[in-house]
C-alpha cells in the first residue's frame, strides 16, 4: 500500500514520541530515579517502519528490548513505559516483576520478552506453525539485534520457518554492535540477510534509518507471509547512537568521532528532512508534535513517580496458571 | 479392564487427548512415520494425520521453543525430546521461558505444554541413553516434573499433563516401557498432578521411589515381607511441586525412611526428601534418614557388570530395607 502524507505524518509522530520517552529515560537515569534504561535511539526507524506494515492487534509480535517505537506503536502507552522502568505495580508487561523493556502485551498479541537473546525467535515460529495449523491469515513480527543472530536459537528459528514456510518476519536490527563487538565479529558474511540466505529464506538488507525502505520491505514480507508464501528475513541497518545501556561505557571501545558522524544519519533527522523538503510536514506541525510529546512524556513521568510499587508480598506469585489472579 | 504395557497406556492418553482436542498436537523426532524410536506415538499420524503428529527437524531447543510458541497462540504441544540425555539443548526454553513465563508476565500469558522424554537406565544405553535428568528440573519453579511408574498412573496422568495450563515435563521410564504391565480401565479417567501415592501400605520402614525404581521398590517389599518387614511404598509420582504431606504422614507412621532413585546422589531428587523429612518430621524418625541412589560417577556405563554396579535395583534395595529396619 502507498503511503499518505497522513501516513508519512504519523510515522514521524511515533518516532518523534519515542526518542523523547527514550530521552526523559536518559535523564531520569542520571537523575537517580531509575535503576536502568536501555534505549531504541537510532532504532525508530527500522521499528515504526515494520510496525506500520503489519496489522496491529491482529498480527502477533515477539518483540526485544530496544522496540520502543514499535511498542508504543502497538498501544503500549507513555505511562507503561515509565511504570516499567520504576517497577511499578501497574507495569503492564509484568507488574514489575522484569527489568524495563522486556514487553509483554497480551491486548495486542505481544508475547512476554525474557533476557537470554533470540529466545524469542523460536517462540515466533512457533506461533507461525500454530498460525498455519489452523488455517489463518496472521503474520508474526519478531525482532533481535544482529548480534543475536549468532544464537542456536535464531537459527534453529529460521530453519523451522524455511522448511515449512512459516508467516513470519525476523527483523534484524543491525546496529553495528552487540555491546562492543562489531558485526565483524559475530559473522563472516557482510550480513544476518545472507545468513537467512543459506537457510533458505529470502534475506533483504535496507537502510534502517530510513523508514519508508523500512515500510516497503517488511509489507512485502508480510504480503508474502501472508499468502503463504513464507517467511523472510529484513536485516536494517542504522547504527548504535547510545551506549549499549545505561551500565555500559562506551568510549572504551568506540571512539567519540565515529558516534558523532553517524549522529548526522539520525533516522529522526533523516525522516523530518524528507518530509519538510516533500512540503508534508511544516515547522509548525513538528512544534505541536514536540510540545505534545513533552506533555505526553511529563504527564507519564508524575504518573508513575506517584503510582504504587507492588506489595513486596506480590512476588510470590503467579508461579502457576492456577494462581493468576482475573479482574 | 485391560491389561497394557507402559509405552501402550502413554499412547492411548495422547490418542484420547488427540481425539478429544483438535488442539492438541505431537511435534518431535521420528514421531510420525516411524511412530517414535521407542514405538510411543505409533498408528497416530496415520488417524491424525502429519499436521498433528509433526516430525520435527532434528533440535530439541527448538521442538520446546516451537512448542512454547503454538502454546501461547493458545495450541497444547506435546513435545517429544527422543531421550532425557538430549534434552539438555532445550535447557534454555524449559527454564528459561516456558516456566517463568507466566510469573514475568503477571499471569498474561502461560504455558499449556508436555514434554515427554524417555528416561533412566537398565537397558544398555551407556552414558548418553540411560540418564535420570529429573534434578535439574525438580528446582524450577513454574515447571511440574511427573513420572509415572505404572499403566494406570501413565495414562491418566499424561491426560492430565495435557490438559493442564502449565509447562509439564514428563519423564517415562524407558526401561519399564514394556516390562511393566497393569490394568487400564476401559473407560476415560484422570490421575491428578500433584498427589504422591501409597502403592501399598505397610507399618515399619517408608520407602519413597519414582519410575523404575518404584517398580523395584515393590519388589523389594514382597522380599521382605517374608521376614515380617512391612514396607509401605510411596510413589512419588509427581516430583514438582513436591507431596510433602503424603511423604510426612508416611514416615510419621513408620519413623524409617529409605529415598531410592537411580540417578546420582548427590544433589538429587532424594536430597530434598530427606531434607523435608529431617525438617518437618524429626522427632517421628526412628533411624537416619537413607538414600539409596546411583553413585557420584558422570553416566550409567555400558558394559553390563559396570551397568548393573551404577543402578539399584530389588535386590539393593531389600537389603537397604533391612538395614534399617534393623537399626
Ligand atoms: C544469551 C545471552 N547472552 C548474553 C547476554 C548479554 N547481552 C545482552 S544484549 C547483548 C548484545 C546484543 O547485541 P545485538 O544482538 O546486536 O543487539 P543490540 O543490543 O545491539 O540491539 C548481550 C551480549 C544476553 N542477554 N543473553
Ligand atoms: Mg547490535
Amino acid at each position: 500500500m502507498a503511503l499518505t502524507a497522513e501516513m508519512k505524518r504519523e510515522m514521524y509522530w511515533w518516532m518523534l514520541l519515542a526518542r523523547r520517552l527514550d530521552e526523559r529515560a536518559w535523564v531520569l537515569h542520571r537523575q537517580g530515579k531509575i535503576a536502568f534504561h536501555i534505549s531504541g535511539i537510532g532504532h525508530e526507524a527500522a521499528q515504526v517502519g515494520a510496525g506500520f506494515a503489519i496489522r496491529r492487534g491482529y498480527d502477533w509480535v515477539a518483540p526485544y528490548y530496544r522496540d520502543l517505537a514499535l511498542m508504543l506503536l502497538l498501544g503500549f502507552t507513555p505511562r507503561d513505559f515509565v511504570l516499567g522502568l520504576m517497577g511499578k505495580r501497574e507495569d503492564p508487561n509484568s507488574g514489575g516483576r522484569q527489568m524495563p523493556n522486556h514487553w509483554s502485551l497480551r491486548a495486542a498479541n505481544v508475547v512476554s520478552l525474557s533476557a537470554p537473546v533470540a529466545t524469542q525467535c523460536v517462540h515466533a515460529a512457533g506461533i507461525g506453525l500454530a498460525i498455519k495449523m489452523k488455517k489463518r491469515d496472521q503474520v508474526v513480527l519478531t525482532a533481535l539485534g544482529e548480534g543475536s543472530t549468532s544464537q542456536g536459537e535464531w537459527y534453529e528459528a529460521v530453519n523451522w520457518a524455511a522448511i515449512h514456510k512459516l508467516p513470519v518476519i525476523f527483523l534484524v536490527q543491525n546496529n553495528k554492535y552487540a555491546i562492543s563487538e562489531r558485526t565483524e565479529k559475530q559473522m563472516a558474511v557482510k550480513s544476518a540477510a545472507d545468513k537467512a540466505c543459506g537457510l533458505g529464506l529470502p534475506g533483504i538488507s535496507v537502510d534502517g534509518t530510513d523508514v519508508f525502505a523500512v515500510y516497503e520491505a517488511v509489507a512485502n514480507a508480510v504480503a508474502e507471509a501472508r499468502a503463504g508464501n513464507g517467511a523472510t528475513l529484513i536485516e536494517t541497518v542504522a547504527y548504535r547512537i547510545t551506549p549499549h545501556s545505561s551500565d555500559d561505557d562506551d568510549r572504551s571501545y568506540r571512539s567519540h568521532e565515529e558516534v558523532e558522524a553517524y549522529k548526522k544519519c539520525d533516522p529522526l533527522q533523516v525522516v523530518q528532512s524528507r518530509l519538510v523538503a516533500d512540503g508534508i510536514l511544516e515547522e509548525a506541525v513538528i512544534a505541536e508534535f514536540e510540545q505534545r510529546a513533552k506533555e505526553m512524556v511529563d504527564e507519564a513521568v508524575r504518573y508513575a513517580e506517584s503510582a504504587p510499587y507492588p506489595d513486596a508480598l506480590e512476588a510470590a506469585y503467579p508461579v502457576y496458571a492456577e494462581e493468576v489472579r482475573h479482574g | 479392564m485391560a491389561e497394557m504395557t507402559l509405552i501402550e497406556a502413554i499412547r492411548q492418553a495422547m490418542d484420547e487427548e488427540l481425539a478429544r482436542d483438535a488442539d492438541v498436537f505431537i511435534v518431535g523426532e521420528d514421531v510420525g512415520a516411524r511412530g517414535g524410536v521407542f514405538r510411543a506415538t505409533q498408528g497416530l499420524i496415520e488417524k491424525y494425520g502429519a499436521e498433528r503428529v509433526f516430525d520435527s527437524p532434528l533440535a530439541e531447543l527448538s521442538i520446546v521453543g516451537v512448542g512454547i510458541g503454538a502454546a501461547l497462540y493458545g495450541m497444547r504441544p506435546v513435545c517429544e525430546i527422543q531421550f532425557a540425555d538430549f534434552i539438555y539443548p532445550a535447557f534454555n526454553q524449559i527454564v528459561s521461558e516456558a516456566a517463568k513465563m507466566c510469573y514475568r508476565s503477571n499471569g498474561a500469558w502461560t504455558v499449556p505444554m508436555v514434554i515427554r522424554a524417555p528416561y533412566g537406565g537398565g537397558i544398555g544405553g551407556g552414558l548418553y541413553h540411560s540418564q535420570s535428568v529429573e534434578a535439574f528440573f525438580t528446582h524450577v519453579p513454574g515447571l511440574k516434573v511427573v513420572i509415572p511408574s505404572n499403566p494406570y498412573d501413565a495414562k491418566g496422568l499424561l491426560k492430565s499433563a495435557i490438559r493442564d495450563p502449565n509447562p509439564v515435563l514428563f519423564l517415562e521410564p524407558k526401561k519399564g516401557y514394556r516390562l511393566i504391565r497393569g490394568e487400564v480401565p476401559e473407560e476415560e479417567y484422570l490421575v491428578p498432578l500433584g498427589p504422591a501415592n501409597v502403592s501399598r501400605p505397610g507399618s515399619d520402614v517408608s520407602v519413597f521411589a519414582y519410575g523404575m525404581m518404584h517398580y523395584y521398590a515393590l519388589q523389594a517389599a514382597e522380599m521382605v515381607a517374608s521376614e515380617n518387614i512391612a514396607v509401605e511404598v510411596v510413589d512419588l509420582r509427581t516430583l514438582y511441586p513436591v507431596d510433602k504431606e503424603t511423604i510426612l504422614q508416611s514416615v510419621r507412621k513408620t519413623g524409617k525412611a529409605l529415598i531410592v532413585h537411580e540417578d546420582n546422589l548427590t544433589g538429587g531428587y532424594g536430597a530434598e526428601v530427606a531434607a523435608i523429612i529431617a525438617s518437618e518430621a524429626f522427632t517421628d524418625l526412628d533411624a537416619p534418614v537413607r538414600r539409596l541412589c546411583g553413585p557420584d560417577v558422570p553416566g550409567v556405563p555400558f558394559s553390563p557388570p559396570m551397568q548393573e554396579w551404577f543402578l539399584p535395583n530389588a535386590e539393593k534395595i531389600a537389603e537397604a530395607i533391612r538395614q534399617l529396619d534393623r537399626f
